[in-house]
């Protein structure tokens, strides 16, 4: 204990007297967010979508043929109420509902208008702008098409609502910022570790403490814990630049994004610090840095949303931590949900974290090679 | 305090320490001295625990050298040959930072690394950020660090390079107070000076231990034959010369003058009339052991 603290001690007053340290933690987000803040949008294809067909009727079935046909909704999950549906959403594994009301086929049969309720989840602008188009154009191509059948008939056969929830106004910047956020963080975190013992190495003074009693679990913690204060400054100063800049609205809880946060943070410091037991030196400890983050940004959901990606793609993404603390943050920040809804994610980065550390732990030997 | 039994270690297939056995007494200053690259540093960072030996065994302060090299680190002071405290620390942070690693009480740190300032001769500059101490302030800062735990044995490789003469001798001082307050040291070093101050001398030659001795026994007993000092203008090109003649064992220079070793005294006579100047009679140096060791050893390889 004793030891952590000297090296705890240590690490503070070398990052306090390190300019460039200070300076990305209050510069990068600012950057960053002012840098990304306004990002690009792209097509979506193959939007998870949930049924609740209270109809079960040959109209409903082509309708929703309709709609799978045409590439942009994966109609995977039958729901079985209004309820479950508002779940999926909830929890993020659908992005879109489709409720087909009990009187549709018959409605349809009488030549009156028959609606289709289309949920989406708006709070990712880019698959909700597509699938809120799309389902529009699926609309009038089928009323077109009866209308071809019936010339007799008066009124437009179907009439398909759409209603866009988290983000009405498919505003970009409130589902870009809170991800920024987290590429920051990460960004952050994994380089500044990942030179946390690869220079000392290069220095010569890790030789000196490979002399002295120190256990290597003490040596790992007492590097990673300065880092976890420096994260959560850093979020702060994010979260304020989002706020004022870009007025997001936080929906959920702050206490609750804060404590959850600090498992991204740990799992980003593992995987720094691994980064740096493994390197020979600097240069190799950056180059490896770059390596683990390029991929977490272009797959994590941050750039491209994941449904759009190749399923081994998705596959790979599910061993990037920021692709848990996005559906995180999105989901407290943008969707104002809670813990409960958020199990998973969690879970999976505090397995990083402690894999990651662990490893380290065991890996970092009071030896030269 | 330390004993090894045919210590090796070999990078790949470079054999850096080759089979070197030897013992060291508690108090004793012992010196290792050999030419660059000889496996001086690889052994004291094998005796340290930071290096894995290839083969042989150690014990040091009781402990084996493999299996209990953590216990060993509790209780032994390290001076690396490359400067290694942190630069972006105070002199007196990083005293502080290392009575911390070796779990020194609170109350008793003040005092300690008070005692360590003093040691060092760096009072008042206790505030100074160590990268900007001259060599010789930094070096005893360094001994600081690595002594505040009071170690039993001390290690230290090269401490003195680099280093202006006075702070070399303020350094050596220091050192022979520890020795005489008890504490076992094993000390690298390309300075006679110091080697005549050591109370036993290894002298290794490419990994191999090749003498190991007090200081006195070395000059009087390795060298056979007699040795004469030579002051000649075309000294440095008469070497070859020379070692040709029958009655020469061996010549170098030092400095302005030539070492030559005869075969026996009344060869002096012989090496007067060959090169014109009167030779003189003299005691050999431990330097001249050295090299006598050193061109000794390269023979009997090759
Ligand atoms: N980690 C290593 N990998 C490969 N070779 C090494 C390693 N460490 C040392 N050596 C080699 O082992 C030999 C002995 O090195 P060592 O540093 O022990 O010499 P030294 O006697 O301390 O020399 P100097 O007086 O220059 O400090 C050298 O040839 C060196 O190149
Ligand atoms: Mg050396």
């Amino acid at each position: 204990m004793g030891r952590i603290l000297a090296i705890l001690k240590k690490e503070f007053l070398q990052m306090g007297r390190d300019r460039l340290t200070l300076g990305m933690v209050f510069a990068l987000p600012l950057f960053q967010l002012l840098l990304f803040g306004y990002a690009i949008q792209t097509e979506v294809k193959h939007i998870p979508t949930a049924v609740f067909d209270q109809s079960l009727s040959a109209e409903s079935r082509d309708m929703l043929e309709a709609f799978s046909a045409s590439g942009y909704f994966d109609v995977y999950h039958a729901a079985a109420g209004y309820t479950e549906i508002t779940h999926l959403i909830d929890s993020g594994r659908v992005k879109v509902g489709i409720i087909f009301p009990p009187d549709f086929s018959q409605r349809l049969k009488q030549g009156d208008t028959a609606a289709v309720q289309v949920l989406v989840d708006a709070s990712d602008s880019m698959s909700s702008n597509t699938a809120i188009a799309t389902a529009n154009a699926i609309g009038l191509l089928k009323s077109q098409q009866i209308f071809i059948q019936k010339t007799h008939q008066a009124g437009i056969p179907y009439d398909i609502r759409v209603r866009p929830w988290y983000n009405p106004d498919g505003i970009t910047a409130y589902y870009m910022v809170p991800a920024i956020l987290g590429i920051i963080v990460t960004m952050t975190m994994v380089m500044m570790t990942a030179a946390a013992i690869v220079r000392e190495r290069e220095r010569g003074t890790l030789e000196q403490l490979m002399v002295t009693p120190i256990k290597s679990y003490e040596l790992m913690l007492g590097k990673i814990i300065p880092y976890i204060g420096l994260g959560y400054l850093q979020i702060t100063v994010a979260l304020l630049v989002g706020a004022l800049i870009f007025q997001v609205p936080i929906r959920g809880s702050l206490l609750e994004l804060y404590g959850l946060t600090l498992f991204f943070i740990t799992a980003s410091l593992g995987i720094g610090i691994l980064i740096s037991n493994i390197a020979k030196n600097q240069m190799q400890a950056f180059q490896m840095s770059f390596f683990v983050l390029l991929p977490s940004i272009m797959l994590s959901g941050f750039l491209f949303p994941r449904e759009a990606m190749p399923l081994v793609i998705q596959y790979l993404s599910n061993i990037i931590p920021l692709t848990y603390y996005l559906v995180i943050i999105r989901g407290i920040v943008l969707k104002g949900i809670g813990f409960s809804y958020l199990v998973p994610q969690v879970v999976a980065l505090i397995i990083f974290s402690v894999v990651l550390i662990a490893w380290s732990i065991i890996k970092f030997k009071k030896k030269i090679v | 305090m330390i004993t090894t039994r045919a210590l090796t270690k070999s990078f790949g297939s470079f054999t850096a320490v080759n089979k070197i056995s030897l013992e060291i007494r508690q108090g004793e200053i012992y010196g290792f001295l050999g030419p660059n690259g000889s496996g001086k540093s690889t052994t004291i960072r094998m005796l340290c625990g930071i290096l894995e030996p290839t083969s042989g065994s150690g014990v040091v302060l009781g402990y084996d050298l493999i299996r209990e090299a953590e216990k060993i680190k509790r209780k032994i002071g390290y001076m690396s040959q490359k400067f290694s405290l942190y630069d972006d620390l105070t002199v007196y942070e990083n005293l502080d930072f290392y009575a911390g690693l070796y779990g020194i009480a609170y109350r008793e740190r003040k005092k300690r690394i008070g005692e360590m300032i003093e040691m060092a001769l760096l009072k008042g500059r206790q505030n100074e950020l160590a990268a900007n101490l001259s060599s010789g302030w930094k070096q005893r800062l360094a001994l600081g660090c690595a002594i505040i735990s009071r170690p039993a044995i001390l290690f230290l490789d090269e401490p003195t390079s680099g280093v202006s003469p006075t702070a070399r001798r303020a350094f050596f001082k220091i050192i022979q107070q520890l020795a005489h307050e008890n504490t076992t040291i094993m000390v690298t070093t390309h300075f006679m000076d110091e080697a005549e101050r050591c109370y036993r001398i290894a002298f290794i030659s490419e990994g191999s231990l090749i003498a190991d001795d007090t200081p006195e026994n070395l000059k009087n007993e390795v060298i056979k034959g007699v040795l004469a000092e030579v002051v000649h203008p075309d000294g440095l090109f008469m070497i070859d010369d020379l070692e040709k003649l029958p009655y020469v064992k061996e010549c170098s220079n030092h400095g302005p003058a030539l070492h030559v070793l005869l075969e026996s005294p009344e060869a002096v006579k012989a090496l007067n009339d060959y090169t014109g100047v009167e030779a003189k009679i003299i005691r050999p140096s431990l330097e001249d052991v050295f090299v006598y060791l050193a061109k000794k050893h390269r023979r009997r390889v090759s």
